[in-house]
């Protein structure tokens, strides 16, 4: 089976310094490849285009950054889309939109289910990222926002499909809105930090006349009456259930410590929530 | 050897000597098409000879042809002389010794005669030569030439086709270069990655060089007639017409002379950014201090505008004045991996400043903090929910802007109560801790300044605080103050800056600074490189010849021989107060000068006496309006009749190079050679290169010729001073490349690598301290009660009390809770302990807070560097959390929290008015939940200045969010920047223009009221 170009790219390490997407302006605005790609716009496209997506509210919050771009689909609806070789898919998983033949053929842009082709209206050309396939084919091992990329959060992976989906399974690999069916090749991990929602919360307690935190307290989380997780408060009485679907309803927050009555708080969840300070 | 036999060998010498040049010049000519057309520039007779022995050699240069012949001629165009045939052997003879040089100028046994153009045009071409021999980069098979370059943000490979650059990208190291340092702490192992990082802002620099708002020729203002009406008032709003380049020197040469011969000495005012492009000769601390020196100028004295807080804080609690007030940070990477338990940031994101010059290098190595085996905590305290925050998770305090002086004293109160602080230290190490602790307590003044007392100044509840208080005083901590951990940035640049950074220092002292796991530090510096082998810095002044203004007298000067240069007008203007100093002829200011903790008391005083006031400003650069406080007084001021002349020299047309009379324009670090360190910054960033993974030297080829008629700030300064007389003494007869070749000679470098060879390549990396040579622990020595070990040569020598080395640099020799120096020099606004006085610019400000409700956080920017990078139509401008693209126009982004934003029906990308009086900036909003309600954020230092209708009289929609920030200093007694943080109201922008800004409707508002 023949290796693919993949990309992995770590949520959790991205900083949104947005190094990948300047690496790729820098090797696409006012430079012409050929037949990979002609010049990217200098603004209005986002060949890589970072997500984020804030948690929370104040004091009790966290972001999560998501770059994206275009996912060299291994059943690519482009390429389908493309009737006249206009977009193809090369050996090595790469998928082109080439330049010349696809002159004004704006009814491509549509074809992407995750809006990763762009329209160049002074060329009136589609224009999706090429994976620097023009330095891949130069020996290049990885793409200039890899290599840009200070935290390694973004990486270039050439393997054989069989073995990148292993890869996917062992290391709880994602790809993005797998209901599109198209098998993209950009791969994510820790993406719940992007696309799941947390309930969070800070237990205190008063004691002679002082309100602190109450570090140890048992909390639990209950949804229909079965316990969903349960947590231990820290010593800032901080507690948080992550990983929970958004909009997933009702659930019970309880909460027990020592010397101190039981306490319980309802949530319907929508999205990521902080409940504030709960005082015992 | 008789006399006479002596002297007839040095006559053949010399004799012979000058026949090979003229070989050599012939040969080059020959073989370089480049020398040819240079030859061809002058046609003139030059005489090079010995006065006593009377002898020498006539070299003719004609149509691009050069002839000699032994002898001397009758009347050359100009004349070389040496005294004698001895010494003008020994002075020709390669390699040229610099030292004997300059000591044969010095003592007046060298004399040039002629017309200054031709002695420098012929001095500046022998020396090219030499150098038009060197071939630099590397050529790939299909055309491509990789160069190295050095941005702000880090180096880069440049590779070029066809005269045009295609891309930059960070290094990745080859097989040849050094392996790197490994640190073993808690059963493992950590190095770093064999590459180099990027700033964004350095990533982006392909774009700011090809920006359609560089400056490719010199301008003058259409309506601007040096010998007739030169309707200053309309600066700012007229156009641009184009000039010659001979047209524009001569103007900018003849107001220099005639401000001087008008007015007097000191006429000319000198102001440049805080920055410039990177390398080490075509620095402003290099070519423009030589330039300026040699002329004559008052110095803009600037502010210690990144380090406020330490410098007039700090540096009194525990000396350090030579690193403005900040902490020793040696070793600390690896002890706060082996030791540490818990990192406390504190106003300090150093993912957003990228330490200023050091790239992600500081990320890589915070993100092992992420390795729970490490079991290294972290918390954040910062108004803002920083992008250090977002990267390394852990509880967040979020207290109001200003207020966390009251915080930190709280944490301290708690120590004090529970008895989580180190008794034994403080009572060994310290002075003045039961004073400060009476004060804590409530002894002093009733008010104990317990968690619940700080809860109702800064908002964070107090069960946290104690909650932090506890765990801190249980654990190994690095407090980690600014980005970069030990100072710089953050807290430091607002009206409580000072306090704030006196409490940190004594926070630290609390729990026992040098211990093991207990220092200042956040992983950004303190890596264990080579600290031996030398390189300069920037701040150790190049070529500037300023044994005063630079580092130049510490080693470089010893080591790159050169003629001193020297200011003469002894009178200089406060930065801060430069609008009134030239709008009232009146400012006062207090100085920057780092070598002893006293120095910043001695205020002075413009103009100085029997000094001339102020008619000309020779700008470099246009970042002010960005970047300083309340800055439509510098709109005001430009427009200014007491400013008879303004001359701009600089790259992009942004910012105040709009309000010039002529503009000089100048090319990028890409279009002329330099040579430099990776954040090499000597002087008061010692050893700024502890913040990299790698130390990083780079000959910075020119990668391109520079674009339109834009030239070298080098070329500039080397052709104004012909104009004057002075361009032998500027270049020392050298083109900037040989200054370059000069510097690398300097250096430890060619013990390393042949120049040969660094040219080529264009980097060299130094390789890793070996592990039982590496820096000690900084505070180590401190807290062991030995002699200083670390590698940085201050305090100086009489700075000690008892012994040298031994103890710190405060009158006690010990960290200071109650403070010597602020007993001798009494400032009400700094008492000798540290308290907590709120700041006058927010929640107590009364009218001012309810008519302006929110306060404005305006920290160092993210994506661009200060000015650079930033506007220019550069690629940042497609990045969302810099500019917004709202209906074609990029506007700047201001973030605030949610519920305010909807209690104002403001929504996301919506335009809005961000005003106060001084000025109205019309922003896009960013609501969200990383800030409390009450606080809104934008970064300062917006290079664009676009006011919508008249400057000063209309809303700003460059971004320029310093248009509102207070100019007032953080005291009266400190020139100290306050503006990091203003009042402000943010609606809904209506569309309208119209704004009247105090600073101009009125006529100057006192800087220090």
């Amino acid at each position: 089976m023949a290796k693919k170009w993949n990309m992995v790219i770590d949520v959790a390490e991205c900083t949104n310094c947005n190094l990948c997407t300047l690496a790729t302006m820098d090797e696409y605005i006012d430079n012409d490849w050929g037949s990979y790609a002609a010049p990217m716009p200098k603004h209005g496209h986002r060949w890589i285009d970072i997500l984020q997506k804030e948690r929370g509210s104040v004091p009790f919050v966290d972001i999560a950054y998501v770059p994206t771009m275009c996912n060299h689909c291994a059943d690519a609806p482009c390429v389908k889309a493309a009737t006249n070789g206009e977009i193809a898919q090369r050996e090595d998983g790469i998928v082109l939109i080439d330049p010349e033949k696809s002159r004004g053929r704006k009814d491509l842009v549509e074809s992407c289910p995750y809006g990763h082709i762009w329209w160049n209206e002074d060329l009136q050309i589609p224009q999706a990222w090429p994976f620097e396939a023009h330095l891949i084919d130069q020996g290049w091992s990885k793409t200039r926002g890899a290599q840009a990329c200070p935290t390694a959060a973004m990486q270039t992976v050439y393997a054989d499909d069989d073995e990148m989906r292993r890869t996917a399974e062992a290391e709880g690999l994602e790809v993005l809105n797998p209901e599109h069916g198209t098998r993209p090749r950009v791969w994510y991990r820790n993406l719940w930090r992007y696309s799941t929602a947390f309930i969070g919360g800070s237990v205190s307690a008063e004691a002679n006349g002082l309100v602190d935190c109450v570090e140890g307290a048992k909390v639990t989380l209950s949804k229909d009456g079965a316990v969903q997780a349960e947590a231990t408060t820290d010593i800032y009485g901080d507690f948080k259930f992550d990983r929970l679907p958004e909009n997933s309803g009702a659930y019970a927050v309880t909460i027990a410590a020592d010397g101190h009555s039981e306490k319980s708080v309802e949530v319907d969840l929508s999205e990521s929530v902080y409940l504030g300070e709960i005082r015992l | 050897m008789t006399k006479n036999k002596e002297m007839r060998g040095k006559i053949m010498q010399f004799q012979i000597i000058l026949f090979g040049l003229d070989k050599m010049l012939r040969f080059t000519a020959m073989r370089y098409p480049a020398f040819r057309e240079r030859l061809a520039e002058r046609n003139f007779t030059a005489q090079i000879m010995a006065k006593d022995e009377e002898v020498g050699r006539t070299f003719t240069f004609s149509r691009g042809g050069i002839s000699s012949r032994a002898g001397l001629h009758g009347t050359p165009d100009i004349t070389l002389a040496f005294k004698d045939a001895k010494l003008a052997a020994k002075l020709l003879r390669p390699p040229i010794n610099w030292l004997d040089q300059i000591n044969a100028q010095k003592d007046f046994k060298i004399s040039v005669d002629g017309p200054e153009d031709l002695t420098n045009w012929f001095a500046q071409t022998i020396m090219m030569a030499q150098s038009i021999r060197w071939k630099w980069g590397t050529t790939t098979a299909d055309g491509v030439t990789r160069t190295v370059n050095m941005t702000n943000g880090g180096p880069v490979f440049v590779d070029v086709k066809d005269d045009k650059i295609i891309r930059m990208l960070p290094i990745d190291f080859d097989d040849k270069d050094p392996q790197p340092w490994t640190i073993k702490a808690r059963g493992m192992e950590f190095t770093p990655p064999r590459r180099t990082t990027l700033a964004p802002h350095g990533q982006n620099a392909k774009s700011i060089v090809y920006s359609p708002d560089r400056l490719l020729y010199p301008m003058k203002r259409v309506d601007f007639d040096p010998d007739g009406e030169r309707n200053i008032q309309n600066r700012g709003k007229s156009g641009y017409e184009r000039i010659s380049w001979d047209e524009a020197l001569d103007i900018v040469a003849n107001e220099i002379k005639r401000a001087k011969k008008k007015h007097g000495p000191g006429a000319m005012a000198v102001s440049h950014g805080s920055h410039h492009t990177w390398g080490n000769i075509g620095y402003y601390l290099s070519a423009l201090y030589r330039f300026r020196n040699a002329v004559g100028h008052t110095s803009v004295h600037h502010n210690p505008d990144s380090w406020e807080g330490w410098y007039w804080g700090a540096v009194h609690h525990w000396g350090h004045s030579l690193r403005v007030g900040q902490s020793e940070t040696y070793g600390t990477v690896e002890d706060c991996l082996q030791n540490c338990d818990m990192i406390v940031f504190w106003s300090a994101d150093p993912e957003t400043t990228s330490g200023s010059y050091g790239a992600q290098e500081g990320t890589i190595r915070r993100q092992w903090l992420k390795n729970k085996d490490l079991g290294i905590d972290v918390v954040h305290v910062d108004p803002y929910f920083n992008q250090s925050a977002q990267f390394l998770p852990g509880k967040w305090f979020a207290p109001k802007p200003t207020t966390s002086v009251a915080m930190a004293m709280a944490i301290a109160y708690v120590w004090i109560q529970e008895g989580l602080y180190d008794k034994s230290y403080v009572e060994t190490h310290t002075v003045g801790f039961d004073v400060w602790k009476a004060y804590l307590t409530g002894e002093e003044d009733g008010i104990p300044k317990t968690p619940e007392w700080q809860e109702a100044e800064t908002g964070v509840p107090a069960r946290d605080v104690r909650a932090l208080a506890r765990e801190w005083g249980k654990k190994r901590v690095y407090l980690a103050p600014g980005g970069w951990g030990n100072g710089h940035g953050g807290a430091c640049r607002n009206q409580t800056g000072i306090q704030w950074a006196r409490v940190m220092v004594c926070l630290v002292a609390m729990q026992g600074l040098g211990k093991p796991g207990v220092n200042m530090g956040n992983l950004q510096w303190g890596c264990p490189i080579d600290f031996n082998f030398y390189f300069p810095g920037y701040a150790d002044g190049g070529m500037s010849g300023d044994l005063e203004g630079t580092a130049l007298p510490v080693e470089l000067y010893q080591r790159m021989p050169q003629l001193p240069t020297m200011n003469t007008p002894n009178q200089k203007i406060p930065r801060i107060g430069m609008p009134e100093a030239i709008l009232d002829g009146k400012a006062e200011g207090y100085p920057w000068v780092g070598k002893s903790i006293e120095i910043q008391f001695a205020k002075f005083g413009y103009p100085a006496p029997g000094h001339a006031k102020v008619s000309m400003l020779y700008k470099y650069g246009g970042s002010i309006l960005g970047t300083m406080n309340n800055t439509n007084r510098w709109v005001k001021m430009y427009q200014s009749e007491n400013l008879e002349f303004v001359v701009n020299q600089s790259i992009w047309r942004e910012g105040e190079a709009k309000f010039a009379d002529i503009v000089l324009p100048a090319c990028t670090n890409f279009e002329r050679p330099d040579i430099s360190e990776w954040a090499g910054l000597g002087g008061y960033g010692h050893h700024g290169q502890q913040q990299l993974n790698h130390r990083v030297i780079v000959f910075q080829a020119p990668a391109i010729k520079p674009l339109g008629e834009s030239k070298s700030d080098y070329w500039i300064f080397n052709e104004l001073s012909k104009r004057m007389g002075l361009a032998n003494y500027f270049s020392e007869g050298m083109n900037e490349i040989d200054w370059v070749k000069r510097m690398f000679d300097a250096s430890d470098m060619p013990e390393k690598i042949s120049w040969k060879e660094f040219i080529r390549k264009g980097y060299y990396v130094v390789p890793a301290e070996k592990e039982k040579l590496r820096a000690p622990v900084s505070f180590r020595w401190f807290w062991e009660g030995r002699r200083k070990d670390v590698p940085e040569p201050h305090p100086l020598p009489s700075d000690y009390s008892e012994e040298y080395l031994k103890g710190l640099q405060t009158q006690s020799g010990k960290l200071e809770f109650e403070c010597s120096s602020l007993k001798r020099f009494v400032d009400p606004e700094r008492p000798p302990i540290v308290k907590y006085e709120p700041s006058w610019e927010g929640p107590h400000s009364g009218e001012q807070y309810e008519k302006f409700p929110l306060q404005m956080l305006t920290p160092h920017s993210r994506y661009s560097f200060h000015t650079q990078g930033d506007g220019k139509d550069s690629f940042l401008l497609n990045i969302a959390d810099h500019r917004v693209n709202v209906d074609g126009w990029y506007y700047w982004v201001i973030r605030m929290n949610a519920e305010d934003a909807k209690a104002r029906g403001i929504e996301k990308n919506d335009l809005v008015k961000v005003h106060n009086d001084r000025g109205a900036v019309i922003c896009a909003a960013l609501p969200t939940q990383r800030l409390p309600r009450g606080v809104c954020h934008g970064f300062e230092s917006s290079a664009m200045y676009e006011p919508m209708g008249e400057p000063g009289k209309s809303v700003d929609r460059g971004g320029c969010l310093n248009l509102l920030t207070p100019e007032r200093t953080q005291t009266k007694s400190t020139h100290s920047l306050a503006g990091a943080n203003a009042l402000v109201e943010i609606v809904k922008w209506d569309g309208n223009i119209d704004y009247i800004s105090q600073a101009y409707a009125t006529a100057v508002t006192a800087a220090a009221e």
